[in-house]
């Protein structure tokens, strides 16, 4: 294994053959499980400095570095007040450790259908930078991924940075996911939203995406003519085109009815405190625990 | 500079450097249990689930059961047998038998690394912050509650209150 300390060196290994390991909580554990063995060739990217930093471009955009870390974006202050559907998410990975460990990139081409990171990306209207020895190109985010597990980069690429654009005024937005368990869960269904409000407090845009009801985060379509309505209308639609568009499977978690059903429900509690968000409320990160939704903490004292 | 590992790597546990000879994808914790000697470390599922296999790699928690032996070469790592300060045991350690959140003890060791990287960013933790802190960490005995009410005295006592 090469522990590489520079960008420049980890581009050489991965053109020579290397694969990237990041926190590994995708690739050391499927390789555990059988998924893929693990690769014999492997370059540590966790120690390159430049792939670590949150950096606020001028224009209130943001870039992340592909090594920065769910822990970090949970707690980032511009990440959790800006862009709280991207913290939403974060603050959902695993627990604690895995939070640590796992990043940023690795989330995104990992390219599971339920990561949590992607739905919130789709709406933030999130760009990849992808950089190989032989040069630097730019990929919006749902132009990504191309099937489960499968991206549009090619294996001598790194994914150096996630680029967020700034939110405009009057915005915000949300990521919620069903879950059965509080920690250490996989999404049973996730929707995010972004909203922004007119001056009269409807609907001047909004997006909304899923994870885990298609073989890739699915970014919902025809929603451009709600402008104008009220959030409540808006809410209703979206949930609607989302469990009209939600193409999932069953499998030993959900059947497809209850996923094409819960998505729904998902997408308009996203809409709703993305709408909150974007009137200056404050709702914490993640929004699954302000506001009770997906698994909820037994009361004190109640029999569990 | 950047480094290239083969079979032979130097691993830092509790301030004390040990040379290891390991096979490529060797995973930390096997490496701590079998060629370092330190048991204190447990498996439980030996797949990313129980938290039993906690340690703290610069004081963050890692599941050491699928963490990579080679990716901790450089950093710290600190394990339930560096928690012993001169003979007498951490406040976390004490408080957990004090107040009975030690039964089986398996989940222990890890209960512990989680509780100790919860408290270090967290001086002052509500006890749903101390659910958020150990929900990496599974326990089949003690129904959770008094490890919870270890971890808040502890938090006390570490506040010097
Ligand atoms: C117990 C547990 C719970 C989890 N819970 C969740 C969850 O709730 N939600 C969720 O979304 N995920 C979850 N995950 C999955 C995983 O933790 C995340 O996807 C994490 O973000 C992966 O990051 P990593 O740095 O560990 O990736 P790695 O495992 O290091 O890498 C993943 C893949 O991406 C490639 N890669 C990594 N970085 C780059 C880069 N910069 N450029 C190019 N390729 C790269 C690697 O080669 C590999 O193929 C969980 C995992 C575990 C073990
Ligand atoms: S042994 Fe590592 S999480 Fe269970
Ligand atoms: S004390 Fe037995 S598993 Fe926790």
């Amino acid at each position: 294994m090469l522990i590489a300390s520079t960008l420049d060196d980890a581009l050489a290994a991965v053109a020579a053959g290397a694969r990237p390991i990041a926190g590994g909580s995708d690739l050391v554990v499927g390789a555990r499980h059988g998924k893929a063995p693990l690769p014999a060739s492997l370059v540590a990217i966790d120690r390159i400095a430049e792939l670590q930093t949150v950096t606020e471009t001028a224009d209130g955009g943001l870039v992340l570095g592909a090594g920065v870390s769910h822990h970090v974006i949970e707690t980032h202050p511009v990440i959790t007040g800006h862009f709280s559907g991207l913290a939403d998410a974060s603050a959902l990975v695993g627990s604690p450790s895995t939070r640590h460990v796992g990043t940023i990139g690795g989330n995104v081409m990992n390219g599971s259908p339920a990561m949590d990171t992607g739905a919130p990306l789709v709406v933030l209207g999130a760009t990849v930078e992808l950089r190989s020895t032989t040069g630097t190109r730019t990929v919006s985010i749902g132009d990504l991924w191309t099937g489960p597990g499968r991206t549009a980069a090619a294996p001598d690429e790194l994914c150096v940075a996630v680029h967020l654009p700034a939110p405009p005024p009057r915005s915000g937005s949300a990521y919620v996911r069903l879950e059965y368990r509080r920690a250490m869960e996989i999404a049973v269904v996730g929707a995010a939203a972004a909203v922004t409000l007119d001056a009269d407090g409807d609907v001047a845009s909004i997006s909304v995406a899923l994870s885990a009801v298609a073989p890739t985060i699915l970014a919902v379509s025809g929603l451009t003519g709600l402008a104008g309505r009220s959030v409540a209308d808006v809410a209703a639609a979206a949930a609607e085109a989302a469990a009209e568009q939600a193409r999932p499977i069953s499998d030993l978690r959900a059947s497809d009815r209850y996923r094409r059903h819960t998505v729904g429900v998902m997408a308009r509690r996203a809409v709703e405190a993305a709408a909150r968000r974007a009137a200056g409320e404050t709702i914490a990160v993640p929004v699954n625990r302000a506001l009770g939704i997906g698994a909820v903490a037994a009361t004190p004292g109640a029999p569990s | 500079m950047s480094q290239s590992l083969d079979r032979d790597l130097v691993l830092t546990v509790n301030g004390i450097a040990y040379p290891v000879s390991v096979d490529h994808g060797r995973n930390l914790l096997s490496v701590l249990r079998t060629e370092v000697g330190l048991t204190g470390t447990k498996e439980g599922c030996d797949d990313c689930e129980c938290g039993a296999c906690m340690v703290l790699l610069d004081g963050q928690p890692v599941n050491s059961c699928s963490y990579l032996a080679a990716q901790a070469v450089g950093r710290e790592i600190t394990t339930v047998e560096g928690m012993v300060r001169d003979g007498e045991l951490h406040p976390i350690q004490r408080n957990l038998l004090e107040e009975g959140g030690v039964q089986c003890g398996f989940c222990t060791p890890g209960m512990i690394m989680s509780a100790t990287a919860l408290l270090a960013r967290t001086p002052d933790p509500t006890d749903e912050d101390i659910r958020i802190g150990l929900s990496g960490n599974l326990c089949r005995c003690t129904g959770y509650a008094k490890i919870i009410a270890a971890v808040r005295r502890t938090a006390a006592d570490l506040r010097g209150e």
